[in-house]
């Protein structure tokens, strides 16, 4: 059943982007510059350096209070912060815009708001007024790209009557329209169930292999981590180790922020 | 002014239709109900109704300070104070020091108290009271004529920029990631607003503007399931309860902010209780 889907969104994503690559060129790279964020004399992350390539995913983690999150908002150049970002295209070595998707943890839609899926989306992607009229064209548009990760259906629901799982799905619709090269997600399998998460890890596999963009998510998910990223860092207001899964779990900063548990 | 009296006149089969004042104040509440109903739609969905209120508050302290200044026009100073004060707010706010409540709640006192200790010096207060309850009947056409320019405006700003507001409220991350300026909304909605609640107050009161902000559109929510159905709601129950509210307070001899505000309630009270099932 999940895999005859999986295909139907291969399918998908070949149909509405035949201008993208199908698959990433890693020719894209992003560098991130000795980014540190500060409020008044509290130091929260300082001399942080990345450099990821489209087609990887890249996954933090760290301790509660770690800054994981305001690493994510310093990139999204929400907060202050000092240091630079670079975003090259190693083909012709010439500088461009990054433009960043970010999946958020939380939306503030309250019970009972009558917004639905379409409005949600709609508003982040287009200037034609949700509370006067229903734009065709934008609704196929958006039912399009909400097939991707098999939320078409969703399109006329409130969005907040959602589960955890089809909201997700619908905030990484948003935040792939139009095609970034950068994906942010902030711990994305908080409040999922476990069928929900495997879905995620389903479409994040899907985003890798179709999709000409790098991927930065902050994750407790070590089974994730463990599967579906290139490569990890563990923060902890600075970046204490870098690498494979396997290496970071071996040094002693893991075992010291982590305890000895089984990962 | 004078066809769309005579229009009036034939239309309606009213004995008070020959009075301007009624005229005049029909006119005030076809433009600013609408215009409180769009308006609700959003106060309420980015949680600003506290934030409202304490505008309302603050326009005795506008009068006030407009007097220490030697401004007459009480419109202007109202709406200058009005505008800093949404502004400071939005500024603390974004700091992110305490929670909003908390802040709006010191703010609004402090203003407040500022404004009715000058007023009340010399024991002269009780001139301004009227401020409290407002009085639609005494609006002049010029001032529907105001009122009919900030209702042009207010749609060609909700025309052009709902989207991004409503953005905004979702998550302010998400929308500055899709290059939306999201002070700048924060802000250009907070000063509509502040203009508008500034110029309507004197005719429908400080104690009830907000409930005439609130009541329409949450009442509409109630009963729609996406936004197009959420403003036809709020915009029609708004509409419904000003007129009903202005012909009842007329023949009852009360005053008809208040009238207005219990009919809207109670429409939110109907509205509550006939909601479709699908809510669980």
């Amino acid at each position: 059943m999940l895999h005859s889907k999986d295909k139907e969104q291969k399918n998908n994503i070949k149909g509405t982007h035949d201008h993208y690559n199908d698959s990433a060129c890693g020719l894209h790279c992003i560098k991130i510059n000795d980014i540190s964020v500060s409020v008044g004399e509290h130091t929260i992350i300082e001399n942080v350096n990345l450099h990821i390539h489209c087609g990887k995913v890249t996954a933090i983690i760290g301790r509660n209070g770690a800054g994981k999150t305001t690493l994510i908002r310093a990139i999204l150049g929400e907060i202050k912060h000092s240091g630079y970002i670079e975003f090259m295209d190693l083909k012709d070595k010439t500088m461009k815009d990054l433009m960043i998707g970010y999946v958020p943890q939380y939306v503030n839609i309250e019970k009972n708001t009558p917004m639905s899926v379409y409005d949600l989306f709609a508003g982040y992607v287009t200037n034609s007024p949700v509370f006067f009229k229903k734009n065709k064209k934008v609704y196929e548009m958006i039912k399009e790209q909400l097939s991707i990760f098999d939320a078409s259906d969703l399109i006329d629901k409130r969005a907040c009557d959602l589960s955890g799982g089809e909201l997700q799905r619908v905030l990484l619709a948003i935040a792939i329209t139009p095609v970034p090269n950068l994906l942010l997600l902030d711990e994305p399998v908080s409040g999922i169930d476990r069928n929900g998460m495997e879905l995620f890890y389903k479409n994040i596999q899907t985003l890798k292999e179709n999709y000409d963009l790098a991927m930065i998510v902050i994750s407790h998910d070590f089974e994730f981590v463990r599967e579906y990223a290139d490569h990890v860092i563990l923060l902890d207001k600075t970046i204490l180790k870098e690498g494979s899964f396997e290496e970071i779990r071996q040094c002693d900063d893991f075992k010291k922020v982590f305890g000895g548990r089984l990962y | 002014m004078d066809t769309l009296y005579e229009i009036m006149e034939k239309l309606l089969p009213f004995s008070w239709v020959e009075y301007n004042f009624m005229k005049n104040a029909l006119l005030a509440i076809i433009i600013i109900t609408p215009l409180f109903g769009i308006l609700g739609t959003m106060v309420i969905n980015n949680r600003m109704a506290f934030f409202s209120d304490a505008l309302g508050h603050s326009s005795l302290t506008g009068i006030a300070v407009g007097t220490i200044f030697g401004i007459s026009d009480t419109n202007i100073s109202m709406i200058l104070y009005a505008i800093i004060f949404a502004l400071l707010l939005n500024y603390i706010k974004r700091r992110n020091a305490l929670s909003t409540d908390t802040v709006i709640s010191v703010f609004s006192s402090f203003s407040m108290a500022i404004g009715l200790m000058i007023l009340s010096r010399g024991g002269n207060f009780s001139k301004y009271s009227n401020l409290l309850v407002g009085d639609i009947l005494s609006i002049t056409t010029g001032e529907i004529g105001l009122l009919a320019i900030i209702f042009v405006i207010t749609l060609l700003y909700w025309f052009l920029y709902f989207n991004r507001l409503n953005s905004v409220g979702v998550n302010v991350s998400l929308a500055r990631s899709k290059n939306i300026k999201s002070s700048l909304m924060e802000d250009s909605f907070s000063i509509l607003i502040a203009i508008i609640v500034m110029l309507s107050i004197k005719w429908i009161g400080i104690l009830i503007i907000n409930a005439l902000l609130i009541l329409p559109a949450a009442a509409g929510r109630n009963i729609a399931s996406n936004m197009r159905e959420y403003h036809l709601f709020s915009v029609l129950i708004a509409i419904f309860s000003g007129i009903s509210g202005l012909l009842l307070s007329y023949y009852l001899g009360t005053a008809t902010g208040p009238t207005v505000v219990i009919i809207a309630a109670l429409i939110f009270f109907i509205t509550f209780f006939i909601r479709p099932s699908k809510d669980k």
